[in-house]
């Protein structure tokens, strides 16, 4: 494998002296934290739309980088914990204050469709019967996963591959009312064999996990912090919906792997 | 936008081994702080294995170099009471995995309140003399516990999860391994070596554990002695723990335990009951014979 070619996260890259550098990297964390950060304004905070949209829009535009990149230690917190906490801070003071916050927040570093967030809680789809905690991170994890797929799609398409996507697609990223297909009714709705959607789903999530642990890798800020996100993104997958799971029948605890 | 079920089969569909043609994954069977273990089908076998898969593929590859420790270890410790190594080698992404036998049963914790204290105790026995065998091959278990052996359908005891094993033979690691509360004050100490007498601290524990609240006194003892927080005061090896249960086992005088005068009498009378209750009757019988004649 494997492993990415080493390069600074962005939290590191905020620090650069080079001013676009310093701004991609603002905006990638933007791009990964802004729909966990409404949400949890939403519904920790009970924060109507438009405050919680303008509190987000003051949040990255004003403070992101003085005041939650520059004061980040990564000894302390891992990032996306610590990004949380100053958005509780941050929200903790606004009300505080009670000042009525200015629509739109002024400044956009990127554009942030609330429209679509609001939609998304309106459907319940954040993890609301979850704390707020799980909620926050489990909306972290979406956007992660959002911005590997969109990445996974190009990277498919650009290299003439999209029917690979589109078995993957078809095969790992369905929603919630789409029953699985099996892979010989994929590679018939394709005009495939099974055995090709056999080596194009691998291909695909082989592909698919790397850019997934890259694009994690850019938002920790080290390598322990890395490998403990990953560990919680990736293990434990009997806890998510496995087929065929028995509970008295195992091999190995796997406690001390 | 990602659906939550979808999120799901996303992360599942990035943690899930990508295998040889040969194995298909049907199920999880377990999985840990690094690893996941698997249930798949060996299609030219015809027969069910798991599959232990590290999680993540860590840079420096000390993950990865357990693992393949571990498989190693399994490999060369060939016997009825260690689960059988059947292949081992490295996903496409870099993740090492081995295949091992799929072990059909439960737990030992899980039987422990349920089953008979004999049967306990010869589930044991097994246990003791797979770790004896392990010792005799330089290889110091370090995570010894109920949660880490499985009890198969026909009786059959295999011990689990090597992952941590010590072996003398290659080990140069210094890091603290094992499960506080089994794992004996040496096994706490940063830069400690172990020997087997630390096996034996949690081979006491395991028995204790089994044993249950009223276990006999000279059972109590046994366990005792092999968790005496000072190592030089526990039995010196496996086989020494072993051969002190089977005493107990036979009704004999345990090594661990200094009976009373009346503990010494039930016991052997226990151990001597058909003879003593043949003599007693035989003794009866003369002295009917003698006061009927007498009459």
């Amino acid at each position: 494998m494997t492993f990415p070619a080493t390069r600074l996260s962005v939290v590191q890259r905020t620090r650069s002296g080079d001013e676009e550098t310093r701004r991609i990297a603002l905006a990638t964390i933007i791009e990964a934290y802004w729909k966990p950060v409404y949400k949890y304004l939403r519904l920790k905070w009970s924060l109507q739309p438009d405050d919680a949209s303008d509190l987000t829009q003051e949040f990255f535009a004003t403070t992101l980088e003085k005041d939650v990149v520059g004061k980040y230690d990564p000894q302390k917190a891992r990032f996306r914990t610590y990004l949380r906490m100053c958005v509780d801070g941050f929200a903790a003071n606004a009300r505080k204050a009670e000042r009525r916050l200015k629509r739109g927040g002024g400044v956009t570093l990127v554009p942030l469709d609330f429209e679509t967030a609001e939609g998304e809680i309106a459907t319940r789809e954040p993890a609301v019967d979850a704390d707020v905690d799980e909620m926050f991170y489990r909306e972290w994890v979406r956007a992660l996963l959002e911005r590997s797929v969109a990445e996974l799609k190009r990277s498919a398409e650009g290299a003439g591959r999209a029917v690979m996507f589109e078995v993957f697609r078809r095969y790992d990223l369905l929603d919630e009312r789409e029953t699985r297909p099996t892979y010989a009714e994929i590679a018939r709705h394709l005009e495939l064999t099974p055995a090709t959607v056999t080596n194009h789903l691998a291909a695909m999530r082989r592909q698919f996990r790397a850019i997934l642990l890259e694009r994690l890798r850019e938002l920790t800020s080290s390598e322990a912090e890395w490998e403990a996100e990953a560990a919680k993104l990736l293990g434990q997958p009997s806890s998510r919906a496995t087929s065929a799971r028995s509970r008295t029948a195992r091999s190995g605890p796997a406690d001390d792997l | 936008m990602i659906s939550n079920r979808a999120i799901d089969r996303l992360l599942d569909a990035a943690a899930w081994p990508e295998l040889d043609a040969r194995y298909s994954i049907t199920g999880v069977a377990g999985h840990g702080g690094m690893g996941t273990v698997y249930v798949a089908r060996d299609h030219v076998l015809e027969r069910d294995v798991a599959v232990k898969v590290l999680d993540l593929a860590d840079r420096q590859g000390s993950r990865a170099a357990r693992l393949q420790k571990e498989a190693r270890i399994l490999a060369r410790l060939d016997h009825p009471g260690i689960v059988p190594i059947h292949d081992a080698g490295s996903l496409p992404d870099g993740r090492p995995f081995y295949v091992m036998k799929f072990v059909r049963g439960h737990r030992l914790d899980e039987l422990s309140t349920r089953s008979p204290l004999p049967d306990r105790l010869n589930a044991f026995s097994r246990v003791l003399d797979a770790v004896a065998f392990a010792h005799a091959h330089s290889v110091v278990h370090r995570d010894l516990k109920p949660e880490n052996v499985m009890v198969g359908g026909f009786g059959e005891v295999y011990v689990m999860d090597w992952g941590v094993a010590q072996d003398d033979r290659a080990d140069t690691e210094r890091a603290i391994v094992g499960t506080p509360g089994y794992m004996p004050p040496e096994q706490e100490q940063v830069g400690e070596r172990v020997d087997g007498r630390a096996d034996v601290f949690a081979l006491g524990n395991m028995l204790a554990h089994l044993a249950g609240d009223d276990a006999p006194p000279a059972l109590r003892a046994i366990a005792d002695k092999a968790r005496a927080s000072d190592a030089g005061e526990r039995y010196a090896d496996v086989p020494a723990l072993a051969a002190d249960l089977a005493r107990f086992r036979n009704q004999d005088r345990v090594e661990a335990y200094r009976e009373s005068v009346s503990e010494r009498t039930v016991r052997l009378y226990r151990r001597y009951e058909l003879p003593i209750l043949l003599l007693l009757a035989y003794v009866v019988m003369r002295f009917v014979l003698l006061v009927w004649r007498g009459i």
